[in-house]
């Protein structure tokens, strides 16, 4: 008699733990976060000016991975 | 049968072959119904929101000007973004507007919660108080931009009066509207005066949310009431915070009546938000591809936070 012991779930790789709704989301929040802050804050013109760019990306970013499988 | 005349019975005939329409759209399937009743809501979407928003997309890339129309109008491409990106006076509204949004949202959330932690606690009348307390929520921005404009008043305004009575100091010795250093903070009171009690029926939904038999088990555990505040109660009613600070700060970012009916952006441009600047290059210096271009980025920002706030609002759904 033999004891299998090899797992039923096959392990997933780094690719499959992070490409899910939820890290992706957050990350996109944090971009969207950033993007306000540099839009509102008073100490840098140049932050000021990449406001926009970060802001549109996050919010695209957010977009899209909202329809990434959870 | 035979009875009926020749007309009678194709009469009779031609409404046996054509079914009624209550028995048609009986027929239908439940797909086509579907897209039967939203068709009105989709056209109406399209023509007021998306068209405009397409529109003004097109119209921030050229030099249109709304007051000569007739003027052809030539693609600048994204010269008007680079413009208001680099812009030290559109960015100054952007402290203005940071200013008004960050006081307001920490007085509101503070004073919000405290209210509805002492409203959650019933007591004798707490519905009376709530009543009263939820009145300023009730009127009109318009209304109430109106009379802090004569409570501000230096010379016969109330607000002036018990300023004075506090402190001292004579009352028409100080002007809340004309005051560089006053103005912004005469529209963060207002602000916080009428949506204190929108955040705190927030916090209040959260808070009578949170179980009893949660701060049963902590008196057993024998928590003392300080305890069972930052372990139980905040915790379990941060979800409602967030969702009012998140819903306060989107409505802020683009708060215009107030701030128009108390200071109009000034003495000089202390209070001019971010909503000002853009309808005085809109509607005063007629900048409309300037001021579309400008209405884009605004828009960019609040979509951005409106979808952390969708977030967060399935959260609080969730539990």
């Amino acid at each position: 008699m033999s004891l299998d012991v090899t797992p039923s779930i096959a392990p997933r790789g780094l690719a499959d733990r992070i490409l899910r709704r939820g890290p992706l989301e957050a990350v996109a929040t944090a971009i969207i976060a950033a993007g306000v802050v540099m839009l509102m804050q008073p100490f840098s013109l140049t932050l000021y000016s990449w406001s926009f760019a970060t802001t549109l990306f996050g919010t695209v970013m957010f977009t899209i991975v909202s329809k990434v499988r959870e | 049968m035979n009875e009926l005349s020749a007309s009678s019975r194709i009469t009779y005939r031609a409404v046996m072959v054509r079914p009624s329409v209550a028995h048609r759209i009986r027929g239908l399937s439940d797909r086509t119904l579907a897209w039967l009743f939203i068709t009105p809501t989709i056209v109406l979407l399209l023509a007021i929101n998306i068209f405009p928003l397409l529109w003004t997309i097109y119209l921030s890339f050229t030099n249109y000007r709304a007051n000569r129309a007739n003027v052809p109008t030539i693609w600048l491409g994204a010269d008007w973004y680079q413009s208001i990106l680099t812009d030290p006076d559109i960015w100054a509204a952007m402290q203005v507007t940071a200013h008004f949004v960050i006081w307001t949202v920490v007085i509101e959330t503070v004073l919000g919660f405290g209210l509805a932690y002492l409203i959650d606690k019933k007591f004798r009348g707490h519905g009376i108080w709530t009543t009263i307390i939820l009145l300023p929520m009730m009127l009109s921005p318009a209304v109430v931009g109106n009379f802090w404009t004569f409570l501000y008043q230096p010379q016969i305004g109330l607000f002036n009066y018990v300023v004075a009575f506090f402190t001292g100091r004579a009352a028409s010795s100080f002007q809340m509207l004309g005051d560089v250093t006053l103005s912004p903070w005469a529209i963060v009171i207002v602000d916080a005066w009428m949506w204190t009690p929108y955040v705190m029926l927030i916090c209040l939904a959260g808070l009578r949310s949170i179980p009893d038999y949660i701060y049963e088990a902590a008196e057993v555990d024998r928590a003392s009431k300080w305890r069972q505040f930052w372990s139980i109660t905040l915790p379990m009613a941060l979800p409602f915070i967030m969702l009012a600070v998140l819903f306060r700060g989107i409505e802020n970012f683009k708060m215009f009546d107030m701030v128009n009916l108390l200071t109009g952006g000034g003495p000089g441009s202390t209070t001019e938000v971010a909503s000002i600047t853009l309808k005085r290059a809109a509607f005063e210096s007629w900048r409309t591809g300037y001021s579309s271009a400008f209405a884009i980025i605004l828009f960019v920002t609040v979509f951005g936070l409106a979808n952390i706030y969708v977030k967060a609002l399935n959260k609080v759904k969730s539990r």
